[in-house]
């Protein structure tokens, strides 16, 4: 067997071109909930691009220079944004029970994407290096202690939580979005609650 | 262009143009612009984090308190239980569960050496006279030591500052004052993290025992002035403000409520807890009755008003 062709064939077929980058859609996908989404994907890239900023000049900066205290506050507003729309997105996924006709995965990686996103901003209070991770960290350590992974993952250790906060939890955010947005477009936008007629088939 | 079937998964639905690349580039450029106003307008928070030397300047009295409750024993991290110490019988359990005990002591901590007998020896060689001090307390009986700083603990609470000095009654406390004097003097100058994070090697990262010095009183005595106390919802919270995390709400409000907020497991519950409602969340679209509950809201209909099908006009 050869997996080259096997992995091209499996690509092909389950995520076509024309389905991964449509030019057209059903238009139910019209309204405005629909605009969540990509406005979390929006605030990620502001993340990543003021949190690139931030790792080039490294982690004292933005404590002694006003522009890298800017930058920080760029990038302290859309951990908000970021969080605002997603969290707006979940909700609306919710209540059109997006998971319906096998689009259960699709809810799945939604959620672990929610919990990566509450790790990567958690690691990211406690980067800060100021009162803010002092108390989070020292506050947060008992809950990690009591359940017997206090030091696997240690709070105080800034090293730990900074390579978590820059490079772990940004991959795999990363990883988990690719994922979520290749099977929304392998699966297709869920159609409407009731609205549906008889006969659209689903998978 | 769609594929045939992606066709056939929408048959039914008038389709209309899109343009997704488009739509994201947009979105990124109104999330850009939004997130720049904000920044400008509100910056961010910085607070200086509570360092021994500010700690002692300010407050020197509860300073040397600190210090002799590390030396005593009834400092929080002194008798913590794992992983600092093999205190087991504070570790927090419920019935056989007990994570805590199981992990066992991975980050030895011996407070009362890391925090006041080590740095006081490392200041020898430029305080010659901390030595005798070190000597005479180190080779006293526990009991005498226990008494010494019974002693003292009794003169601290009558305690006065003059010129930033700590000026106690007359008590026999042995070499516990001119210990805690000159612990107060290093913490003074800057140095005390320092050296309780001193590990030998030039580069270092991790800042768990430095960290954990102050983390009793003094910094429960700073938050709660901010507001900032596990029971008053400070997990989510920011000094000042700015918003803070407020998507650990679930998190932060099991802590405002009984058995979480009164059992001496309350992490351990809190955290068992957190992990079923996880797992409840993530399997939302198998779990009958929280999957139906859209069903009785149908905030759908407002989503997909007006939508129309083939033949529907």
């Amino acid at each position: 067997m050869n997996w080259t062709r096997a992995l091209r064939s499996w690509l092909q077929r389950e995520i076509p071109m024309e389905d991964l980058l449509p030019d057209e859609l059903p238009e139910f996908v019209r309204s405005y909930v629909y605009l969540f989404g990509v406005l979390t994907i929006a605030s990620f890239v502001m993340l990543i691009l003021s949190g690139i900023v931030l790792a080039v000049f490294g982690p004292q900066w933005w404590h002694v220079s006003p522009t890298g205290h800017f930058v920080n506050s760029v990038h302290f507003w859309s951990v908000q944004a970021f969080f605002f729309f997603m969290v707006l997105h979940l909700w609306a996924q919710f209540f059109m029970m997006a998971w319906r006709d096998g689009r259960g995965s699709n809810w799945v990686t939604g959620v672990l994407l929610f919990l990566s996103s509450i790790v990567a901003a958690f690691t990211g209070f406690l980067s800060q290096e100021n009162l803010d991770s002092q108390w989070i960290a020292l506050q947060g350590k008992d809950a990690f202690n009591a359940l017997g992974v206090g030091s696997f993952f240690n709070l105080l250790d800034f090293g730990q939580m900074y390579g978590f906060h820059i490079f772990v939890m940004p991959l795999v955010i990363a990883l988990l979005i690719g994922v979520h947005i290749l099977l929304v477009r392998s699966k297709g936008v869920v159609p409407p609650y009731e609205e549906r007629p008889k006969g659209a088939r689903t998978r | 262009m769609m594929s045939e079937r992606t066709r056939r998964l929408y048959e039914g639905y008038r389709t209309t143009s899109a343009d997704l690349v488009k739509e994201l580039v947009i979105a990124c450029a109104a999330v850009f612009v939004l997130v720049l106003i904000l920044a400008a307008a509100f910056s961010s928070p910085d607070p200086a984090p509570l360092t021994a030397k500010a700690w002692s300047t300010s407050h020197p009295v509860e300073m040397e308190q600190e210090g002799l409750m590390i030396l005593n024993g009834q400092n929080d991290i002194a008798s913590y239980g794992p992983p600092y110490d093999n205190q087991m019988q504070n570790a927090q359990t419920l019935g056989p569960i007990a994570p805590q005990v199981w992990a066992g002591v991975t980050i030895p901590i011996d407070a009362k050496k890391v925090f006041v007998l080590d740095p006081l020896r490392a200041m020898e060689p430029i305080d010659p006279s901390i030595t005798p001090l070190l000597a005479a307390f180190e080779s006293a009986s526990p009991a005498q030591q226990a008494a010494w700083e019974k002693a003292y603990q009794g003169a601290l609470t009558r305690a006065r500052v003059v010129g930033g000095e700590v000026l106690t009654p007359n008590v026999d406390a042995g070499p516990v004052p001119g210990l805690l004097t000159a612990w107060l003097n290093l913490a003074r100058t800057g140095s005390l993290e320092a050296v309780i994070n001193e590990s030998g090697r030039i580069y270092q990262t991790d800042f768990t025992r430095a960290l954990l010095l102050l983390q009793g009183y003094p910094l429960q005595s700073v938050a709660a002035n901010q507001a900032l106390l596990g029971t008053q919802w400070g997990m989510m919270k920011e000094p000042g403000n700015w918003p803070g995390a407020v998507w650990l709400w679930f998190y932060t409000l099991l802590y405002q409520i009984p058995p979480y907020s009164t059992s001496p497991a309350g992490d351990l519950l809190v955290g068992i807890t957190v992990g079923v409602g996880t797992l409840l969340f993530l399997l939302v679209p198998w779990i009958p009755g929280l999957r139906d509950i859209p069903r009785a809201i149908p905030i759908h209909r407002a989503i997909w008003r007006g939508v129309k099908r083939h033949g529907e006009d």
